[in-house]
């Protein structure tokens, strides 16, 4: 015993002065990475930012025009869309390859709702939205309850939830003329509002408004936080009282049910139900959700990072377009970014060593 | 004196290998009991059965007489009891506040926190200095710091801070210092005495004989998935302890009571 209280008494007599680390001052290069640690939308944010001015030099009033930007959002709203559900399964460090066929699922529930059965048009966007919800219970299930890997269950789900739309469907497409006449609900969000030569659509601005409602859940509320411990460590949040399996049974939900909500927007966007739309949706959004600098592994991130994650894109194409290139110079320019995406997250994570 | 927690024939299979074998337990009010045991003696896998982190195959605890049956560690929160895993149990990427108050977060009063459900970052920021002020870990520099931006030790020092600020009725604290420097062990040692003095028992899992000596009251040896024996560290010396552990001597054959 004597020997213990003796090198404890020389500790004792160390001096208490407290944030010996503040004085020592660090490299810019550290600093970038804490900051962009704190902040993972910035890199997005500059991309953007930057790719915006590059074109608008090049292009000059063909690009740089309220015409010409507010385009950008109206070809994007979709993959925006989808991107928030995305986000959200994604920060779980899950992953979901169904959500364009939930979508184009949701949307054909609706049409044939209102056409095959002649419900009221209102009940038919319900049962969309019901049907979304549920393909995302049934994954969120799945993944939380059976523990099976969410790249395998969405991938399977992708097939069943096609298959099932085309069955459904008997892959025919309703024309946008007759929505127009019969179910014009259907095509709300491709309402437009101008201002000026910028014409805002109403799925442009579901989807804007949507991100900033998710970033706000899950930046301010205990649910939000539980996502991100959840997509982080789900041993160590369900021994620190997270309810592990309901917060992704809800993830998975509330995808589904977003789902949906880009399946209403579909309709607006192309006017016509069609069981063929949309089937590039889950690779564009992840694409979204990857340069927006959320991290696969999940629990790192911001929502705000993958809206700007489908800004690039949508810039990219149109800009590229406009110049006279080759579509494939999009894909090829695209495919870098994710590339050079996942190399600053991976980066970012070394902030701890 | 009734045990403030108790446990008979505990028994939890992993598989092949029996973590525990009917293993009985008992904790009284006011206490601090050390569990000591080999590596793999199972002394964490009790912890985590009285928990609720770990549901036993079978047996049965009582917590101040009541018998309970956790299904999740949230439940045995709610019962009021606190725990420091092993593992620390913690969010790398969030920060210490997020982490402190993980599951049990506090919302703003009024409309924006009952309709608009929002966080009061405020009160858990300055609830959560205070609470490492207190355990003496300021060479934090941020409190909204990520936990993985923080030293092995100074995680474990948020760990620790975190079930001595909300454990209610037991708080166990699985090798609580394992990461610690000298000086930071010490301060764990003054806040686990500091909290049995507010009247709260403390079970304590520690390979480190010193200190458990100095602050057990008494000590329960884990051998092979039981309860070998309890014994009271005035009555032993440290070696006679590690060789009961060890199953280098014969344990005393009367079970010690309080
Ligand atoms: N999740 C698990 N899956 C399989 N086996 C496990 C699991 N957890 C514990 N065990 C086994 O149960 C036995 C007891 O483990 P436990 O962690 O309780 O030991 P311990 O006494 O805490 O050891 P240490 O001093 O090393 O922390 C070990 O043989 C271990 O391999
Ligand atoms: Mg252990």
């Amino acid at each position: 015993m004597s020997e213990t209280q003796d090198y404890e008494k020389a500790a004792a007599s160390s001096p208490s002065s407290v944030a010996v680390f503040a004085a020592h001052d660090q490299g810019a290069v550290k600093r970038i990475q804490h900051a962009l640690h704190q902040t993972p939308w910035m890199v997005p944010a500059i991309v953007l930012a930057a790719s915006i001015l590059v074109f608008g030099l090049l292009l000059g009033e063909k690009f740089f025009s309220p015409f010409a930007l507010t385009l950008i959002l109206q070809q994007v709203q979709i993959v925006g869309i989808l991107g928030a559900a995305q986000s959200l399964v994604i920060l779980t460090a899950g992953i979901d390859l169904s959500v364009g066929a939930i979508m184009v699922l949701s949307s054909v529930v609706m049409g044939l709702f209102s056409f095959r059965y002649g419900l009221p048009t209102e009940l038919a966007v319900a049962a969309g939205i019901a049907c979304g919800t549920f393909c995302g219970f049934i994954n969120g299930f799945l993944v939380a309850v059976m523990r099976l890997p969410p790249f395998i269950v969405t991938l399977g789900m992708w097939q069943i939830v096609l298959a099932t739309n085309f069955l459904y469907s008997a892959n025919e497409t309703i024309r946008a003329q007759e929505i127009a006449e019969q179910a014009p609900l259907l095509q709300f969000f491709g309402n437009k509002i101008a201002i000026g030569g910028a014409i805002f659509t109403y799925g442009a601005i579901f989807m804007v408004l949507l991100v900033l409602f998710l970033a706000y859940v899950l930046r301010q509320t205990a649910w939000g936080r539980h996502v991100y411990a959840v997509g982080d460590d789900p041993e160590a949040a369900e021994l620190s009282g997270v309810q592990v399996k309901r917060t992704l049974i809800s993830v998975y939900m509330l995808s589904g049910l977003i789902c949906a909500f880009a399946g209403w927007a579909l309709i607006g966007r192309i006017g016509s139900v069609s069981p063929t739309s949309g089937q590039l949706g889950n690779i564009e959004s992840i694409t979204a959700v990857v340069i927006g600098g959320i991290s696969l592994f999940g629990g790192r991130g911001s929502i705000m990072g993958m809206l700007f994650g489908a800004l690039i894109v949508g810039v990219f194409s149109l800009g590229l377009r406009l110049l006279g290139a080759d579509a494939q110079w999009t894909y090829l320019l695209i495919g870098v970014l994710i590339i050079a995406a996942v190399t600053v997250d991976q980066w970012i994570r070394k902030v701890s060593v | 004196m009734q045990p403030i927690l108790k446990a008979r024939d505990l028994v939890k299979r992993y598989g092949r290998v029996v973590a525990l074998d009917s293993c009985d337990f008992d904790l009284y009010p006011g206490e601090i009991l050390a569990v000591i045991g080999d590596n793999g003696a199972g002394k964490s896998t009790l912890i985590k059965a009285i928990s609720g982190a770990v549901t036993p195959d079978s047996g049965k605890i009582w917590l101040e007489g009541r018998e309970v049956r956790f299904h999740s560690p949230l439940d045995g929160r709610h019962a009021g009891i606190e725990t420091v895993y092993q593992t620390l149990a913690m969010s790398p990427a969030l920060s210490i506040t997020d982490n402190m108050f993980m599951g049990r977060e506090l919302r703003k009063p009024g409309f924006l926190g009952s309709v608009l459900r929002q966080l009061d970052h405020k009160a858990m920021e300055s609830f959560a200095r205070e609470k490492l002020n207190e355990l003496g870990l300021m060479t934090i520099q941020n409190i909204n710091q990520a936990v993985e931006t923080l030293s092995g030790g100074q995680r474990q020092g948020v760990a620790v801070a975190r079930a001595a600020a909300f454990g209610s009725k037991v708080i166990i604290l699985d090798e609580p210092t394992a990461a610690l420097g000298v000086k930071e062990s010490r301060r764990v040692l003054e806040l686990i005495q500091d909290v049995r003095s507010r009247g709260i028992p403390i079970i304590l899992i520690s390979h480190n004989m010193p200190h458990v000596f100095e602050v057990a009251d008494r000590i329960h040896v884990h051998r092979l998935g039981r309860r070998l024996c309890v014994i009271n560290p005035k009555d032993y010396t440290m070696s006679d302890a590690v060789a009961f552990m060890t199953g280098a001597k014969e344990p005393p054959p009367e079970p010690l009571a309080a």
